[in-house]
């Protein structure tokens, strides 16, 4: 439409930015919404006005005054296919566009930023792979891509950002993902759309959308020290996972150096792709994901990680990319047991009391 | 395309008489009502006990509407507040919407309708009120034990694990309410199958039955799947099996499906006779057969098929594979389409038609631009990238209100005004139901148009206390409600008044076509003295014009 008017685009655009019935286009993704709601709204309009049309100009024709005689009419088989048809016609572009629309939003690109959120009655909880942790705020940077990874603690929850025009449901046991990209600085409300109990309407945070150089400076004044990486590390080791995933090819459980988005034959014959829901799974239901090759001696960690240190975790194993890294963490957790007997490692925050 | 002319006038009725007995007067006293095995005495209960449920979610949805006046929660609780959204919902969809036409209206005309003496299981009939009694007492004993806050949907590990209320009492009485249905689509099914009068084929049915055909499929075939899902729910809070809970391997994704594998069906259980209704009411009052009439009919059956298959539409933003999500969508769309023939058959049926304007026939047109908006409004939903921001929003709140209660309950309005002269016997006051009828349609538009622009502005449901930008749509949206209570609560006042003063409404007062009509008012409690033989398409004015002219051959 701006091919065919400029002038009219501009206005009907600076109108609809500064109507109240409308909410602020403040990500990539909301003007492409916006426009496949304005169409919707056409359509509905046109079919509103048509039915009133014929309704209102019938009635008035062919009021009883009027039309004291009825003329009986069998139908039309030419009419039933003419509003079968371009109904289902505008139907299937309202499809088509929404599919279009829907792949846009739940397909994050490559190069996407993470965060992870998990939902727990009644807040959010925002963590950063720098080791930035928020509740109810999540910061991030403008003219990026940011790819939230969803997962609840208790119910669902569901993460709304009307002002993006995104929404994804958080889920007890599951990952989700949706992506954004913020186009203005400024705030934004973070709603729970999915009634999750006795203070659902409180579960209100904000995004606050920064320029990158604004958000490099928040990033490093409000890390813990630790990234999720690093958290995940103590944690495999306070855990004793390195007991057997050691990487030693004798080692009674697999090497996971490199493992991270690899494909992995499993003892059933199947393959599976290690992608974060796997590992999430794996560490859960391992003996639901035993590698061919190996016994199916792992333990379920089920009930003693909560969701943060399962991202944690989770974080660390993404972050082995050689077997070095693996033999690092023994050595560490060997030296750090020798030096600190009995002392709690101070990853034990992420794994329930 | 065959046409003919026909001049329809209304009939005197000032010489009108009640018959001497009707099935009102055949037996008196309370157990001939408890006991009773007459179609149309079953349905005077179900009325009065909807009728009873329809004021309880009413005065539910004005404790919602009085918090939501203002941003805080400055009237409930954000707990209270939870449990009266809760059960305006639970109320009035499995005690008021899902019973109410087909119970009442299609109990009573059904039978008639096709030429029967009654319902091909009359005793069965008696059961499923007596279940659905049964359902709505459970469901009431929850109410004032202290309520349930797990919303209608039951959401499961929130109704399994975290709540704390009576959702086990609650669950139960859908549970039982929902045999009720069930018991009644049966009976629906086998009475339109096999009781119909000798030449009464499948094409001369009024559409009024096709709805209510459409709508017991829905029934029988889709409230097994929510009471085995209560079911599980009331296993996993009780014992805890596990099937919705993944901790323990279960999956609440699963609960989602089962759930809206019922509810999604369930919309249409509520609809079709509600279309079902409209038809006959337009047919009436432009003198003119339904445009289309296959069509029409096709188009319920079409749309109880395919309703069956678009449940994952509520689950667009749940994770669900974004390609499973792409068939629903579709089919989304393709379900849209037999609502839209109906509208465009109803408005071309006024064409050349010989219009008046009689209180149901205001409400039906009150019910086309009402469902109109709601069903487009649906198609937004149905469009899966417009439905991630739309959905869990006041968006789909007012979607659903004004498919239900714009749609629905319009035309549960109209069907009552419409047949309440055969029910009773006497007249409804034209000028106050008028009134009632555009005071409705005002209040409806002005209460839940609102809610549309918050949606679009990302106001969530089920809010008890929401940010103060919201507010000005809010007030207006409570304003309107007022305007609606009046609405709802004029029929109440003139209804049972004119049970007494009403004016005698004589056999045929709107001069329709339907066997309902050829009987007296009220009916006999065995509806005919003869069996009727039909030997005319419905809604056949020539006919009906011809009947008039021989009876009046012959006293005379």
């Amino acid at each position: 439409m701006s091919h065919i008017s400029p002038v009219l685009w501009q206005f009907l655009t600076n109108w609809m930015k500064a109507s109240p019935l409308f909410p602020p286009e403040a990500s990539t993704i909301a003007p492409y919404a916006d426009a496949l709601y304005l169409f919707l709204v056409v359509i509905t309009i046109i079919g509103l006005v048509l039915v009133g049309a014929l309704v209102v100009g019938f009635s008035v024709r062919y009021r009883k005054e009027r039309s004291p005689e009825a003329t009986q009419i069998e139908g039309s088989t030419l009419l039933e296919a003419t509003w079968t048809l371009i109904p289902l016609g505008l139907f299937l572009i309202a499809f088509v566009w929404g599919a279009l629309l829907y792949f846009r939003i739940y397909n994050p690109p490559t190069n996407a930023m993470q965060v992870y959120v998990v939902g727990k009655q009644w807040m959010w909880k925002a963590e950063h792979p720098g080791g930035q942790h928020e509740i109810n705020a999540l910061h991030i940077p403008i003219g990026r891509p940011v790819q939230v990874t969803l997962i609840s603690q208790d119910v669902f929850h569901s993460f709304s950002v009307p002002d993006f025009r995104v929404k994804r449901e958080a889920i007890p046991g599951r990952y989700t993902t949706v992506w954004f990209e913020a186009t203005q600085p400024g705030r934004y409300h973070i709603f729970c759309t999915q009634y999750c109990g006795t203070e659902h309407s409180g579960m209100i945070g904000w995004v606050t959308a920064m320029t990158p150089d604004a958000y490099a400076a928040w990033a490093a004044g409000s890390t813990s020290g630790a990234s999720l990486a690093q958290n995940g590390e103590r944690l495999f080791a306070s855990l004793g996972c390195n007991a057997c995933h050691s990487g030693d090819p004798a080692a009674r459980g697999p090497n996971l150096a490199g493992v991270y988005d690899s494909r992995i034959r499993l003892q059933d014959g199947t393959t599976a792709v290690a992608d974060d829901a796997y590992l999430r799974d794996a560490i859960l239901n391992p003996s639901q994901h035993v590698p061919a090759g190996y016994a199916p001696i792992m333990p379920t960690y089920q009930g003693q990680i909560n969701e943060d240190g399962m991202i944690d975790l989770v974080e660390y194993i993404k972050s082995l990319h050689s077997n070095f890294r693996v033999q690092q963490t023994l050595n560490t957790t060997q030296l750090s047991s020798t030096q600190t007997n009995g002392a709690t490692p101070s990853a034990a925050a992420g794994v329930k009391p | 395309m065959s046409s003919a002319n026909t001049i329809v006038q209304l009939p005197d009725q000032s010489t009108a008489q009640l018959p001497r007995k009707h099935y009102l007067n055949q037996e008196l006293g309370l157990k001939s009502w408890l006991l009773t095995g007459d179609h149309k005495r079953i349905a005077m209960l179900y009325l009065f006990s909807i009728t009873f449920f329809f004021f309880i979610g009413g005065a539910f949805a004005s404790l919602i509407r009085l918090q939501l006046l203002t941003p805080g929660s400055d009237l409930l609780a954000p707990d209270t507040y939870n449990k009266v959204f809760s059960m305006h919902g639970i109320v009035m969809i499995f005690l008021f919407l899902v019973p109410s036409v087909p119970a009442t209206l299609g109990n009573f005309l059904i039978p008639i309708m096709i030429g029967a003496k009654d319902l091909a299981f009359p005793k069965i009939n008696l059961l499923s009120w007596y279940l659905f009694v049964a359902g709505g007492l459970f469901i009431l004993a929850a109410m004032i034990l202290g309520g349930v806050d797990t919303g209608w949907t039951f959401t499961t590990p929130l109704s399994t694990h975290y709540l704390n209320t009576h959702v086990v009492t609650a669950a139960l009485g859908i549970f039982i309410a929902g045999f009720a249905s069930i018991l009644t689509g049966l009976n629906f099914i086998v009475t339109i199958h096999r009781m119909r009068a000798p030449g009464m084929t499948w094409f001369r049915l009024p559409l009024f039955v096709w709805g209510h055909y459409a709508a017991s499929i829905l029934m029988v075939l889709g409230t097994p799947v929510l009471a085995i899902t209560l079911v599980l729910v009331a296993l996993e809070r009780t014992i805890g099996i596990g099937v919705f809970d993944p901790t323990k391997g279960g999956d609440p994704l699963l609960f989602q499906h089962l759930f809206w594998f019922y509810s999604h069906p369930a919309v249409y259980i509520m609809i079709l006779p509600g279309m079902a209704v409209i038809s006959e009411v337009i047919s009436t009052f432009s003198r003119k057969r339904i445009f289309g009439y296959t069509a029409v009919a096709f188009s319920s059956v079409a749309i109880a098929i395919f309703g069956f298959f678009v449940w994952e539409h509520h689950m667009f933003i749940m994770g669900v594979s974004n390609y499973s999500a792409l068939v629903f969508s579709l089919l989304t769309m393709l379900v849209a389409v037999p609502s839209a023939i109906k509208i465009f058959n109803w408005s071309a049926t006024l064409y050349k038609g010989s219009i008046t304007f009689e209180t149901p026939m205001l409400y039906a047109f009150g019910f086309l631009g009402l469902f109109t908006i709601g069903g487009l409004t649906g198609v937004f939903l149905g469009s899966m990238g417009m439905d991630v921001h739309l959905t869990e929003t006041y968006f789909i709140v007012a979607h659903f209100h004004f498919v239900m209660v714009g749609g629905m309950l319009m035309a549960y309005l109209a069907g009552m005004h419409f047949w309440w002269p055969k029910i009773t016997g006497r007249m409804y006051p034209e000028a106050i139901s008028k009134l009632a009828a555009v005071v409705t349609f005002i209040g409806f538009i002005f209460t839940f148009f609102p809610q549309f622009i918050l949606g679009y502005l990302g106001m969530p449901r089920r809010y008890a206390s929401y940010p103060p930008e919201f507010q000005v749509l809010n007030v207006l949206s409570t304003a309107g409600a007022s305007i609606l209570a009046v609405g709802y609560l004029l029929p109440m006042l003139y209804m049972p008044w004119s049970l007494k003063y009403g004016k005698i409404a004589g056999n045929n007062p709107w001069q329709a076509t339907g066997l309902e009509w050829q009987i007296t008012s009220p009916p006999l409690t065995e509806n005919f003295v003869e069996t009727p033989i039909v030997d005319h398409e419905a809604y056949d004015y020539e006919w009906l014009a011809n009947q008039t002219e021989h009876e009046v051959k012959t006293v005379g």
